[in-house]
């Protein structure tokens, strides 16, 4: 028991070496009470796990991790005042990571893929790490190789039923393919299964709680973090301005509240976030309808932006072509009389997607700073300063996106709902794997039906 | 603190049983003043007896230990009696048990959370995990009642559009419940908080996801949902004959009184109840056709032509089996020969479930999840073996005896876009002109 905690305290981790002194403080007195009771193999479930009862002051704090900022750098900028060369390292970082998101842009839609696949497993990587360190379980048995095993067995559960449908006339031409496809939830059932009984097959006895705590830590870092990136992967199928308008409008959000914040800022919004204001937050939320507004109007134009991502076998990558949707073709309003009178114009021509636009940059605006409180009540309750230290000057990768987590959903299911119905790969995947006799009936059925509505015309021939 | 444990303790609800598992918990770092309360927990009777007082005068007579077995016994048998009024009583009444059952999971694992965390007392979040709970029923019933009740919500104005826009209805009541929780941090109990929170997600995931697998298993037919289930429980039950009569290898650390030969016993013992059971259900339409909601008669109806599967048809015996049995061929419902596979699963992988609870319970210091049943424990004592037999059967059904849902495949269809169905309708022709089954003289038909 004593070992564990020395190995917690020697750990690669820099944060474990300072952490386990003040623990070890606690514990000495800790430690007479428990030889009184009878089963000495509570004792280390009971030492970690006390950590659930004590109130968050009790909490020793996890020392910041190493500054990572790059030498140039800190050389260029050893003239300036602290204050001044952290301002300057946020700035420079910041634009840093536009540019490196416009350049993937335009690298296109499978650059994207990538990107968001590595986002997400850096992610996953930092919020288990904090669990680790919060409960010293780094030297558990089997944990790291279970934790990695549960991300990838859930990948590849969302990459075969997302993007495999997108493959669909790949996916006919290859045999192994093909029963991949046809039993695939039961070939991720397997992989799953195997790794839950690992998991109880790895209880040991002292660890118990610590590893409860660990497979429900991964468990939900799983549902936060691999769920939403695989909806913003289908919103980046449905038309890459589904993916970019709602996380533009965030990150605008994010800036334009702190700039607000910073020249006007006066009443505070929430005692989680002191730093935070209701003027911020109002002129945050106009600004961004309006840059969602312009974003849109500016996007709608290209072709590359709206049309739906397919993939094509004959060129074997991913196109954008189509005859753009209703959506993306101009139109003229009528102006409401107030609005009438003060621009002076009866009818303005803009693209419908505009008006989505409005929807899409208000929940960034207003629901989105929720996902940010949450992560900082997190961060708060674990008492860590940031979730790691990739990004110099912003904090790690959890950072910047925590208040997307909500965006990706809420445009998923803004599409599905409102945009269009069930997605039509999907149906035709699921068509494709019937019977064929049954195939043959739904065949009759959808010509009748389709003659009725005038849509296909009775006297065409095969 | 010591204010929210010493209320914790005068707590008159929370079982007795708990507060010698919260005393033990405390131990460590407790200053003066707690020592006091853990020490009047310690002393605290066992738990209350939920045995009627009938089967207490009528069992006063033998020793305790026989008492406990009479009283385990008894309420097994009320319990079997139980399903299988259930049963009797139809589909309708079978879903709003496995409601009923789901719930109570639900509350006893939470109650567990509070006992552990004593969160009892922290503002809001009895609300907030109730609420929680109420949203994601709503979505998987939402989404089963559209897909099986497609022509009563379609002729219903308020239905079709709760079932059009049921999706962001559903998320936008799960951010309510999210935001609550925002607004709620309190400064002192913020990482308490946030363990709640998560517990309460990863019950939700666990109970409340096999819960509507169950309900959809029970739609394909009712044999799917009883077979899986009555293999599970004879699965606990042969097992622990065998284990009784011939137990002597301990199986696994985590659960001391399984051995070997109760699991491989119980594995043979299942197959062949399984076989049995399969063989009797296959004859009755009641069981084998899916549930299907009559809009004419407003009610569940099962009724149909019993599928390929639970026609009987000949079999050829393998060699091996022939000399022993002295049959050349046997006729069984090819469903027997999945019942095989459930009940394979119901022995070897649904035990793991079992251990998971047991190692569960040891974690945290607890004998049973509640006290609900006498003599066995909680709900979920009783369920824990089920938990992956839920999910394994609805994988097995869509992987292996049906693809995907004709009918809901057109209803899909029906909603998209008119350039969308061109270009499935489209796509299907080709298809089915290539395998050829689509030939000029059937199109123009």
């Amino acid at each position: 028991m004593w070992e564990l905690r020395h190995r917690g305290g020697g750990g690669p981790g820099p944060g474990g070496e300072a952490a386990s002194p003040p623990r070890e403080g606690e514990a000495a007195g800790g430690d007479h009470e428990t030889e009184s009771t009878s089963d000495k193999e509570t004792d280390i479930d009971d030492r970690y796990g006390d950590l659930d009862s004590r109130t968050d002051s009790d909490i020793p704090e996890i020392p910041p991790s190493l500054d990572r900022t790059p030498e140039i750098l800190k050389k260029a900028l050893s003239g300036l005042s602290s204050r001044w060369k952290n301002w300057w390292i946020r700035g420079i970082l910041t634009l840093t990571m536009i540019s490196l998101f416009f350049l993937i842009i335009y690298m296109g839609s499978f650059m994207l893929m990538l990107l968001v696949l590595s986002i997400q497993v850096k992610c996953f990587h930092e919020i288990i790490t904090i669990g680790y360190r919060v409960y010293h379980s780094y030297d558990l048995p089997w944990f790291r190789t279970l934790s990695w095993y549960f991300l990838l067995c859930v990948n590849y559960f969302f990459y075969g039923e997302t993007v495999a449908d997108y493959f669909a006339t790949f996916v006919q031409r290859e045999e192994q393919l093909q029963f991949l496809i046809r039993y695939h939830r039961f070939i991720s059932f397997a992989l799953y299964l195997a790794g839950f009984c690992m998991f109880v097959l790895s209880l040991v006895k002292k660890h118990y709680r610590l590893q409860f705590y660990m497979f429900a830590w991964t468990h939900v870092t799983l549902l936060i973090t691999v769920t939403q990136s695989h909806l913003v992967i289908q919103n980046l199928f449905e038309g890459m301005i589904w993916f970019l308008v709602p996380i533009s409008s965030v990150i605008c959000n994010d800036i334009t509240a702190y700039i607000f914040g910073f020249f006007f800022g006066r009443t505070p919004l929430i005692k989680l976030s002191p730093k935070k204001t209701w003027e911020g937050f109002i002129g945050g939320f106009f600004s961004t309808v309006i840059f969602g507004f312009i974003a849109a109007y500016v996007l709608s134009k290209y072709q590359y932006f709206v049309c739906p991502v397919e993939y094509r076998s004959d060129v074997n990558s991913f196109v954008t072509e189509c005859e753009p949707s209703e959506l993306f073709r101009l139109q003229s309003y009528s102006l409401p009389p107030f609005l009438k009178a003060v621009l002076r114009r009866e009818t303005v021509s803009m693209y419908p997607f505009q008006i989505h636009s409005i929807a899409l940059s208000t929940f960034a605006s207003l629901i989105g700073p929720f996902g940010g409180f949450f992560a900082s009540g997190f961060k708060r309750a674990f008492k860590i300063k940031d979730f790691a230290n990739t990004i110099p000057g912003h904090g790690g990768i959890m950072d910047r996106f925590d208040c997307q987590y909500l965006m990706a959903t809420f445009v998923h299911v803004y599409i599905t709902s409102f945009i269009r119905g069930p997605n039509p790969s999907k149906v035709l995947q699921q068509l494709l794997v019937l019977q064929p006799e049954q195939q043959l009936n739904i065949y009759k059925t959808l010509k009748t039906h389709l003659i009725e509505k005038g849509i296909l015309q009775p006297t065409l021939k095969v | 603190m010591t204010e929210l444990r010493q209320r914790v303790a005068r707590e008159p609800e929370a079982p007795p049983e708990d507060k010698e598992s919260e005393s033990e918990a405390k131990v460590d770092g407790e200053t003066a003043s707690d020592s006091e309360s853990r020490v009047e927990a310690v002393s605290l009777p066992p738990s209350a007896d939920d045995t009627p007082e009938v089967l207490n005068r009528a069992l006063s007579s033998l020793s305790s230990r026989w008492k406990n077995w009479w009283v385990r016994g008894i309420l097994t048998l009320a319990m079997i009696a139980f399903f299988f009024i259930i049963i009797y009583l139809g589909p309708m009444v079978l879903m709003m048990i496995v409601m009923c059952v789901q719930i109570k999971c639900f509350h006893e694992i939470i109650t567990i959370g509070y006992n552990v965390y004593h969160s009892y007392d922290l503002p809001w979040f009895r609300t907030l995990s109730w609420y929680f709970l109420l949203c994601v029923n709503y979505f998987f019933y939402g989404e089963t009642v559209t897909d099986y009740f497609f022509t009563l919500v379609q002729r219903e104005e308020p239905l079709r559009i709760l079932s059009k826009y049921h999706r962001f209805i559903s998320f936008t009541l799960y951010l309510t419940g999210f935001c609550m929780f925002v607004l709620s941090l309190v400064k002192k109990h913020y990482r308490l908080q946030f363990y709640m929170f998560g517990w309460t997600h990863v019950t939700l995931l666990i109970v409340v996801t096999q819960s509507h697998l169950v309900i959809h298993n029970l739609f394909e037919g009712m044999i799917w949902f009883i077979v899986p289930i009555s293999c599970v429980i004879c699965n606990d039950i042969m097992a622990y004959m065998f284990g009784f009569f011939f137990g002597r290898t301990p199986l696994i650390k985590l659960s001391p009184k399984k051995t070997w030969e109760g699991f491989i016993g119980g594995f043979f013992a299942t197959v062949v109840f399984g076989l049995l059971l399969s063989y009797v259900m296959s004859g009755y339409r009641c069981f084998v056709c899916p549930v299907e909601y009559n809009n004419d008669t407003n009610s569940f109806t099962v009724d149909c032509e019993p599928s390929g599967l639970f026609r009987l048809q000949e079999y050829n015996i393998p060699g091996v089996i022939q000399s022993i049995i002295g049959w050349k061929t046997v006729r069984m419902y090819p469903f027997q020969i999945h019942s095989i596979a459930l009940s394979t699963f119901a022995s070897l992988i649904g035990p793991f479930g079992g251990f998971f609870a047991s190692g569960f319970k040891r974690a945290f210091k607890i004998k049973d999840f509640a006290n609900t049943i006498p003599g066995h424990g909680g709900i979920m004592d009783r369920f824990d073996c089920q938990y992956l037999m839920a999910t394994f059967v609805n994988v097995y059904i869509a992987s292996f005896i049906r693809g995907p849902n004709p009918s809901k495949l057109v209803q899909q269809f029906l909603t998209l876009r008119p350039d969308q169905q061109l270009h499935i309708f489209n796509t299907l022709k080709s298809h089915l002109t290539d395998k050829g089954m689509l030939t000029a003289a059937t199109e123009d038909k």
